[in-house]
C-alpha cells in the first residue's frame, strides 16, 4: 500500500511531467510577483482596473490626511460654489461645495471608506460562510444537499434590490445593517458557485486518487478542494465587490444606507438630487467616483478571471 | 397618524384600532393567513387596501419596463450582432465598451445626469412625470417616457451587447457555419439561418433575467422621475414607513419575477427541442 502511495504520487509529481511552465519552475516569492506583474503588463485594462482600485482604497484608508478639508464641516457663507473651473469657484473647494457648505471632494474621499467597507466586510461575509455552506452541500450530498440548495435557490430567485430595500427598511439605517445585509443576502450565490465547483472537482483523478488511498474528508477538502475552489470564487468576489457598493450607493439614494451624518456616495447623490436643476455638480461627482470605482474593479475582475482560470490562460498565450 | 401630542389613550385606541395590540404571533398568524386569501392588509398612509394600490400602480410600471426591454433588445442585440460577427474590429470595441458602461454606470447617477443634459441644459424632454396622450382610448405616454426608459434600459442595452457578442461569436465558429459558409451560401441567409437563430437560444433566458432587473431598477427611476409606478410606490412606502404597502409591493414584485422566470424556462424549452423537463 505504502508503496504504491509513492509510486502514485510520482506519477502525479508536476515538476516531472513538464507541463507546467513559468511559476512552477521557481516558487520564491519574487518570481512569484513578477510572474503576476508580467501577467498583469501583458493585459492593459487588468492594469489600469488593479490602479483604480488601488486608489480608491488608498483614499478609504487615508481619507483624513488627502482630505482637505472636514467632510462634515459646514459653511454657509461658502456654500453652493461649483468646482474652481467654473465661474465662482474656487480652489480651496476643488469640486465645489454642497447646500450647506461642505466641501464635495473631501466629502468623496470619506464616502470610499463607506463603499469600501461595505464591500471588503461584505463580500467577507458572504464568502466564508458561503464557501463552508457550499462545501458542505456539494461534498456531504444527499438530504443537507437539497435543503441548502432549495433555500439558496429561493433566495436567488427574489429580485435582489426589492429584497435589500425590503429588508433594510424593516432594520434602519446603520453601516453595521448595511454590511450585514449584504453580507447575508449574498452568501446564496458563493454556495451556488462553491457546490457547482465541489461536484465538478470530486469527479476529478486526483481526487478520486486521495479518496481511493483513504485520504480523510478534512485533509482532501484542505489539499486538494479548496486551492482548486479559491479561484472562481475570487474571481466571483471581486464581482460581487463591485455589485455591493453599487446596491449600497443605490440604498443610500433611496435613504436607506448609512445614516445621513456618514458622508456616502449614496447619500450625497440622495441630498444633490434636491438641488439638481440649480447645483448638478452635487450629483456629478459622486456619482463618477462610483463609475469610476466599478469600472476600476470589473476591469480588474476580467482581468483576475481570466488569470486564475489556468484554461483560460493557456488560451491567451 | 396621531398628532405629536397624541395622549396615551389616543395611542393606545389607535393602537388597538389597527390592531398593534395583539401579541406579535398572533398578528403575524392573521397576516399570513388573509395574505393567502389576497387581503394584504391596509395602507396606513392611504387607508386603502395596500393590494388596490399596488394594482393602480402596475400599468405604469409595466410600460415602462416594456419599452425599456425593447430599446435594450433593439440596441443590444444589434450591437452585439455587429461586435460578434466583426471580432477585433473598432465595432467589437464598441460593443465591449457599451458592455462595460452598462455595468458600470448606476442606473439612479445615469438618471440624474440624463436630466441635467437634456431636460435642464437642452430643454428637450421634461424633467420628471408621466404625462399622456389618447389615442383610442387609450393614454398612451408622451416623450416624457423617453429620458426613464432610456435610463432604465442601459444595464440591460449593455448585458445583451454582451451575451450577443459571445454568442454570435462562438456560433460563428461552430462546424456547420463552416459548412453553409463553404457550400456558398448567400451571407444573408448564413446569418438568417444558422447564426442568428442559435444565437438567439441563450439570449431567452437572458431577456427573461433582464425583465425582472427592469422591474427592480425601476425603483431607482421611478423616484428619480416621479413616474407613478410600483417602484416609485415601495421606495415611498418605505420612507413612510408604510409596511404594509411596503410587504405587498416587495411580494407582488417577487411574484411577478418567479412567474417570469418560469415562463422563461417554458419558452426555452420551445425553442429548444432538447431540453426537456419531466
Amino acid at each position: 500500500m505504502i508503496k504504491m502511495k509513492n509510486h502514485q504520487k510520482e506519477n502525479i509529481n508536476p515538476e516531472s511531467t513538464g507541463l507546467l511552465v513559468d511559476l512552477e519552475e521557481d516558487r520564491s516569492i519574487r518570481a512569484r510577483l513578477y510572474y503576476i506583474w508580467r501577467l498583469l503588463w501583458r493585459d492593459k485594462a487588468g492594469l489600469i482596473g488593479l490602479i483604480v482600485f488601488l486608489i480608491i482604497i488608498i483614499a478609504a484608508i487615508s481619507a483624513p490626511l488627502l482630505a482637505p478639508h472636514d467632510p462634515l464641516q459646514q459653511n454657509l457663507i461658502a456654500s453652493r460654489q461649483p468646482p474652481f473651473w467654473a465661474e465662482g469657484g474656487s480652489f480651496e473647494h476643488l469640486l465645489g461645495t454642497d447646500n450647506l457648505g461642505r466641501d464635495i471632494l473631501s466629502r468623496i474621499i470619506y464616502g470610499a471608506r463607506v463603499s469600501i467597507m461595505v464591500g471588503f466586510l461584505g463580500v467577507s461575509i458572504a464568502f466564508s460562510l458561503g464557501m463552508v455552506i457550499g462545501l458542505i452541500a456539494g461534498y456531504k450530498g444527499g438530504r443537507i444537499e437539497n435543503v441548502i440548495m432549495t433555500l439558496s435557490n429561493m433566495v436567488l430567485s427574489l429580485p435582489y434590490l426589492v429584497f435589500v430595500v425590503f429588508v433594510a427598511a424593516i432594520l434602519g439605517r446603520s453601516l453595521l445593517n448595511v454590511i450585514l445585509i449584504f453580507g447575508f443576502t449574498n452568501i446564496p450565490i458563493f454556495v451556488r458557485v462553491t457546490r457547482g465547483e465541489v461536484l465538478r472537482l470530486r469527479e476529478e483523478g486526483y481526487i478520486e486518487a486521495a479518496m481511493s488511498i483513504g485520504q480523510k474528508t478534512p485533509a482532501i477538502i484542505f489539499k486538494h478542494i479548496m486551492p482548486n475552489l479559491l479561484g472562481p470564487l475570487i474571481t466571483l468576489a471581486t464581482f460581487e465587490m463591485s455589485a455591493m457598493i453599487f446596491y449600497e450607493a443605490g440604498l443610500g439614494f433611496l435613504g436607506l444606507s448609512v445614516p445621513p451624518t456618514i458622508p456616502s456616495w449614496g447619500n450625497m447623490l440622495a441630498e444633490g438630487r434636491q438641488y439638481l436643476t440649480y447645483f448638478p455638480w452635487m450629483s456629478i461627482y459622486p456619482g463618477l467616483a462610483i463609475v469610476l470605482t466599478g469600472f476600476g474593479i470589473n476591469l480588474f475582475g476580467d482581468w483576475l478571471r481570466d488569470v486564475l482560470d489556468p484554461r483560460m490562460r493557456r488560451m491567451k498565450k | 397618524m396621531v398628532s405629536r401630542h397624541a395622549s396615551p389613550s389616543e395611542i393606545a385606541a389607535l393602537r388597538q384600532e389597527l390592531g398593534f395590540d395583539r401579541p406579535i404571533l398572533v398578528q403575524f398568524w392573521d397576516y399570513l393567513t388573509n395574505a393567502l386569501q389576497g387581503d394584504f392588509g391596509h395602507s396606513f398612509r392611504y387607508r386603502q387596501p395596500a393590494m388596490n394600490l399596488v394594482m393602480e400602480r402596475i400599468p405604469a410600471t409595466i410600460e415602462l419596463a416594456s419599452v425599456a426591454l425593447f430599446m435594450a433588445i433593439l440596441m443590444g442585440v444589434t450591437i452585439g450582432i455587429l461586435g460578434g460577427s466583426n471580432p477585433n474590429s473598432i465595432l467589437d470595441s464598441l460593443a465591449r465598451g457599451i458592455g462595460l458602461l452598462g455595468q458600470t454606470i448606476p442606473t439612479f447617477w445615469l438618471g440624474l445626469i440624463l436630466i441635467i443634459i437634456f431636460s435642464v441644459n437642452l430643454g428637450w424632454f421634461p424633467t420628471y412625470g408621466r404625462s399622456t396622450f389618447e389615442l383610442f382610448g387609450l393614454n398612451i405616454p408622451d416623450k416624457s417616457i423617453v429620458l426613464p426608459a432610456f435610463a432604465l434600459s442601459l444595464f440591460t442595452t449593455g448585458q445583451l451587447a454582451r451575451f450577443t457578442r459571445s454568442a454570435v461569436l462562438e456560433v460563428m465558429n461552430e462546424e456547420y457555419v463552416t459548412t453553409a459558409r463553404s457550400k456558398g451560401l448567400r451571407k444573408i441567409r448564413i446569418y438568417s439561418r444558422y447564426i442568428l437563430k442559435n444565437s438567439a437560444i441563450p439570449l431567452i433566458s437572458i431577456i427573461g433575467v433582464q425583465f425582472s432587473y427592469l422591474l427592480s431598477g425601476s425603483i431607482y427611476i421611478e423616484t428619480i422621475f416621479s413616474w407613478p409606478g410600483l417602484g416609485n410606490l415601495l421606495a415611498e412606502a418605505v420612507s413612510t414607513r408604510d409596511f404594509f404597502l411596503v410587504q405587498a409591493t416587495a411580494f407582488f414584485t417577487s411574484f411577478v419575477v418567479i412567474g417570469l422566470q418560469l415562463v422563461t424556462d417554458l419558452i426555452y424549452m420551445l425553442v429548444d427541442p432538447r431540453i426537456r423537463y419531466r
